[in-house]
């Protein structure tokens, strides 16, 4: 399981990649993992506000599903539309092709509560 | 079942019938071949264009079947052959209660002084119905210790979501709303939905490491805008909740209900009655505890019974009796309503009913404990094979895991679906959801000690595979016309309906 | 014990085998003593054998009066259609109804099969896209419907047409007490017994959630409903539409070419009997853009792992088991055999027979019509067109009237003013393939007489 350097985690096992004053979000390995084959994403609109901790959207299993949180507040500059057609991408690609949203940081301080990479390994290692 | 050891399958494996194709009934369709056609008109026969506008009306349905009889026939008895039924084996799906379905039952139902009863009969027309439910409410009153019963809901959900509106009712009617619902961990997903339904806000509460809920934790949870304690007793581990009168007077204290899932009443009849023991509503589910058919999912039926406190809430109608005349009362200013149209399933109560009065006190009684006879036999003979998720008596059901396959890279669905191969139903699965890989055993007590046995005995084996040639379990099941089912693609590339090739 | 088969001998090995000296024992290790019933059951007596009960049953069943053995005019969302033999020759396979919710699909392809062929049939009668696997009966179908509306426009108000059946109405606001009210009734044009758009304008706002329309309605009356859809599109709203005579489908233009967003109903008209109220089948079929807010089992087709064609259930996560409190209805199961019948019954009619047997419906029914519109003291309630089903109002007292003709044998209709205290005079009469001209004839005449 890959879990890239230049990448933040969050404990819900989101990613988050900084751009700039855009954060680019998905999930991790691990959840795409968990989850199994996914069939099915929702993905808020462009424009509408997230919050940090608060759920921006829904990613589907056959037999499962799970919110995804958004680990920082702002509002949606850009959303992954091809991925709600083609929900596989997110098991195959988590940390690329299957990025969800794009967030235009409101505050960037929050940014300073997310894991690196090796804090995030050892924190599904703790919860396996 | 013997099992043929060079394949290590069932015999089901030579039953042609059970693999033979048959396409979909629209495939079988011939352009003009005539079906079972209507009377010819014995009143004059009219265009029907000359009562209704023509824009008001369809053309001929596209891609409709146009079959003769024996298509019909011959298509619905081979997709029938495709399907396990109780009556074609052994099914220990838990928390279901997959007992037998006596057939005198079923010809009760089709009499026709109760098939071809019209609902809006004149009440003087329809007093065998009218005193065929009145007497059901009392049995069903009597076994659970309440007061008063509706037979209106049509499943146990549709119970629930009818028992929470009354609570939510009694609350408002009483001038202090409550918001909350507590729900154990252990609940069925249907009764967080219910609560959802009926306005209320679900606080789940664990249950206990013996798989039980403590007062102490109740204790904690409940305040004055708690409603109501939501459980299933015995619950999905098939542990009854000894603490239940401790943890009603809490809730009661409190000025909260207690709701029973009625779900698992199969252990209790004639053992433990609810409304005893501190419950204030419960619903029953007549598909399972009154062995009347589960139909492929339906029709059930699910009745209320309620403490009197909330009998004025009760949906409309009820039925009243003077003398010996009955009568439905719809003059209830207090009650929530209506669930659905009419009065309930009416020929599913007709079998419950027919089964109540064969069985009797004493039958009943019999029934709740063989089926906690066959539970515990069963558990008490696959311990060590599987690992039990609580080890201590259980009451109609027993739950083991697959902890102990894991080793060997098996799962609980591979042992499901190799049971498949031996010839029976897999019992419930990965439910409840407190127990990881969960594999859920209901009996019932209609099964006899050498189907337990047979099953215990390819339980094992399937187990001894598991260490042995574990392919055999990831590849099953084998027997089968088809083999283990894409549904991730059904997701992905949903196909809900057919279409004929060519527009539509 | 009745269908318990244990022999003596063989519960003292079992009960060796679990360690317990008494079933009794095996109890007391689970059940603390305050909780034990200790009075027993009172209104049950000892159980009787096989056929001592069916003697009973059939005594309870003789109490009853059932259509065939009256002249039955009843309909009012139950109706009385003939079910070819071969229905319930196919339900009574236990291979079908001894099963459950097909939860294994390797041996459930049967139950799937039929449920995706439902589905299929559900949506060629309704025009619409997709359909679920069946819902409980017609009015907890429409309160799934408003529930469903709500979810997908975000919005609360729900407007019913008067019209819709009263039961319907009732249950619609059961359902909705828990979600916050917001129902409002909207009146039926006393003369043509139907909703009309000026009406409906008048009475919604800005922002409803949906319409709902019952047609033909519980009058029998035919409504414009593609009139209904424009307008309440506009608002943004959406229109349910609401059959519960599945027959009418087979000659009225269907809901899904007249703008409706959600078509519910009843199916009892196929395969399935009268019964005295129930088990009926509730059905949905909606747009697939809306598929993630419709409740219900869903059958689609895939395959299996040698790629041949197969069917499981889908889009469980909808459903109470995964989403719990969030799911979109509480339901689980769905009536199953009720839509399996249905299936049986509209395969054995098929394309010609289901158009005939409309047709023949339209005749029967506007026959029955003429003839009562020819009694004197008896006038047509309403003047809209109708399928097989329409009002009476009488000169006389309507309880008298329905008095003197059970007398006679026959259940005339159901007298309205139990639901509408301003049809106070009106009779709702249906008639199906069922009823002969004989007793067409006769039920007129015995009117005359009484009505004179």
């Amino acid at each position: 399981m890959e879990f890239p350097k230049d990448l933040k985690y969050t404990k819900e096992h989101e990613w988050v990649k900084l751009e700039g004053n855009v954060v680019v979000v998905g999930i991790t390995d691990y959840a795409q993992d968990s989850l199994g084959d996914v069939v099915y994403v929702e993905l808020p609109q462009e424009g509408v506000g997230v919050t940090k901790n608060e759920s921006f959207g829904v990613v589907e299993s056959v037999k499962a599903v799970s919110d995804l949180y958004s680990p920082v507040s702002g509002s949606v500059a850009e959303v992954n539309d091809a991925i709600v057609d083609n929900p596989e991408v997110i098991n195959e690609d988590p940390y690329g092709d299957a990025w969800m949203i794009k967030v235009e940081l409101s505050n960037a301080g929050e940014l300073d509560d997310l894991m690196n990479a090796d804090d995030y390994q050892k924190f599904i290692e703790e919860e396996k | 079942m013997t099992i043929n050891r060079t394949t290590g399958l069932s015999p089901l494996k030579a039953r042609g019938d059970m693999l033979m194709d048959e396409p979909l009934i629209f495939e079988r369709s011939s352009e003009g071949r005539p079906g079972v056609l209507p009377a010819a008109p014995d009143v004059p026969a009219v265009d029907a264009r000359k009562f209704i506008p023509e824009k008001m009306l369809r053309d001929a349905i596209g891609g409709f079947p146009q079959v003769s009889e024996i298509d019909v026939v011959r298509h619905y008895t081979r997709l029938s052959q495709w399907n396990f039924g109780v009556d074609t084996g052994f099914y220990p799906l838990g928390s279901c209660t997959m007992k037998y379905n006596p057939k005198i039952n079923e010809a009760a139902a089709r009499l026709s002084g109760f098939s071809m009863l019209h609902p809006y009969a004149p009440e003087e027309t329809a007093q065998g119905a009218l005193q065929l439910m009145y007497e059901l409410q009392e049995y069903l009153a009597d076994i659970s210790g309440m007061d008063a019963v509706t037979l209106q809901p049509s499943a146990g959900a549709h119970g629930e979501l009818c028992g929470l509106l009354m609570i939510a009712a009694y609350f408002k009617g009483i001038g202090a709303m409550r918001h909350k619902i507590i729900i154990p961990d252990t609940a069925h997903g249907t009764n967080p939905a219910s609560a959802h339904l009926a306005g209320f806000k679900v606080v789940p509460v664990k249950s206990e490491a013996n798989g039980v809920l403590s007062a102490a934790a109740v204790e904690a949870a409940m305040d004055d805008d708690t409603a109501a304690l939501m459980l299933t007793n015995p619950n999905t581990i098939g542990l009854f909740e000894r603490n239940i009168k401790k943890i009603a007077a809490i809730v009661h204290k409190k000025g909260g209900l207690v709701y029973c899932d009625g779900a698992n009443m199969n252990a209790l009849m004639g053992l433990v009655k609810l409304g005893e023991i501190g419950v204030d509503v419960v619903q029953f589910n007549l598909h399972k505890t009154f062995s009347t058919p589960h139909g492929g999912g339906g029709p059930g039926s699910g009745p209320v019974g309620v403490k009197k406190s909330l009998e004025p809430l009760l949906p409309v109608p009820r039925i009243k009796k003077s003398g010996k005349k009955y009568s439905f009362a719809y003059d209830r200013p207090d009650s929530i309503g209506r669930m659905k149209a009419f009065y309930g399933n009416f020929s599913i109560m007709v079998r419950a009913y027919a089964y109540m009065r064969r069985m009797g006190k004493d039958g009943l009684k019999r029934a709740s404990e063989i089926a906690i006879l066959n539970a515990n036999y069963i558990r008490e003979r696959l311990k060590g094979h599987y690992q039990l998720a609580y080890d201590t008596p259980c009451m109609h059901e027993s739950v083991f895991s697959d902890k102990l396959q894991q080793s060997n890279g098996v799962t609980t669905l591979d042992v499901a679906k190799r049971l498949i191969d031996y010839g029976y139903h897999p019992p419930t699965i990965y439910f409840p959801l407190v127990v990881h890989g969960s594999i859920m055993i209901e009996p019932t007590e209609t099964e006899t000690k050498e189907t337990l046995d047979r099953f215990i005995d390819a339980m094992k084996a399937i187990a001894q595979e598991a260490k042995t040639s574990p392919e055999l379990l990831k590849n099953a099941p084998a027997s089968t016309r088809v083999g283990r089912v894409d549904e991730t693609r059904a997701a992905r590339e949903p196909i809900l309906r057919w279409k004929p090739k060519t527009g539509i | 014990m009745p269908y318990i088969p244990h022999s003596e001998k063989e519960i003292r090995e079992m009960l060796l085998a679990v360690g317990a000296a008494s079933i009794e024992g095996l109890l007391s290790s689970m059940l603390p003593a305050g909780v034990r019933d200790k009075k027993g059951l009172k209104t049950l007596h000892e159980g009787i054998s096989e056929q001592e009960l069916s003697g009973a049953l059939k005594g309870l069943a003789a109490k009853n009066s059932p259509a065939g053995e009256l002249s039955c005019f009843l309909g009012a969302g139950a109706y009385n259609h003939y079910i070819p033999a071969a229905v319930d020759a196919l339900i009574s396979r236990s291979e079908f109804y001894t099963a459950y919710t097909p939860y294994q699909p390797e041996i459930s392809q049967g139950t799937l099969q039929a449920i995706f062929e439902y589905q299929t049939l559900v949506c060629q009668l309704t025009a619409m896209d997709v359909s679920n696997a069946s819902l409980y009966d017609g009015a907890s179908a429409v309160a799934e419907a408003v529930l469903m509306a709500r979810r997908i426009t975000g919005r609360d108000k729900v407007y019913l047409s008067a019209a819709l059946h009263p039961e319907y109405r009732e249950t619609v606001r059961t359902y909705l007490k828990g979600a916050g009210d917001h129902v409002y009734d909207i009146l039926f044009c006393t003369d043509k017994g139907t909703t009309l758009a000026g009406a409906v304008e008048k009475a919604v706002g800005d922002d409803p959630a949906c319409l709902v329309i019952q047609h033909p309605n519980f009058f029998g009356s035919l409504e414009e409903l593609e009139e209904l859809a424009a307008l309440i599109h506009r608002k943004k709203g959406l229109l349910i539409a609401v059959t519960n005579e599945g027959v009418s489908l087979g000659l009225l233009k269907p809901p899904g070419s007249s703008g409706v967003d959600i078509a519910v109903g009843d199916l009892q008209s196929f395969g399935n009997t009268i019964g005295f109220g129930g088990p009926y089948l509730g059905f949905m079929a909606t747009r697939t853009e809306f598929i993630r807010q419709m409740p219900g089992r869903i059958i689609g087709q895939t395959v299996d792992k040698n790629g041949n064609r197969a069917f499981c259930l889908t889009f469980a996560t909808r459903e109470q088991h995964i989403r719990r409190e969030r799911a979109t209805s509480n339901i689980c199961t769905n009536h199953g055999l009720c839509a399996l019948a249905a299936s049986i019954h509209l395969t054995s009619l098929g394309s010609a027979g289901l158009r005939e047997l409309a047709a023949l419906n339209v005749s029967k029914a506007n026959y029955l019509k003429e003839k009562l519109s020819g009694v004197s003291g008896a006038t047509p309630g309403f003047s809209s067109p109708v399928f097989n089903e329409f009002t009476i109002k009488l000169g006389g007292d309507v309880d008298l009237v329905l008095k003197g003709l059970l007398k006679k044998g026959v259940i005339a209709g159901v007298p309205l003013k139990r639901f509408y205290p301003q049809l106070a005079n009106h009779l709702l009469v249906a008639a199906t393939e069922m009823n002969s001209k004989d007793e067409i004839d006769r039920f007129s005449e015995e009117l005359s007489k009484i009505l004179t």
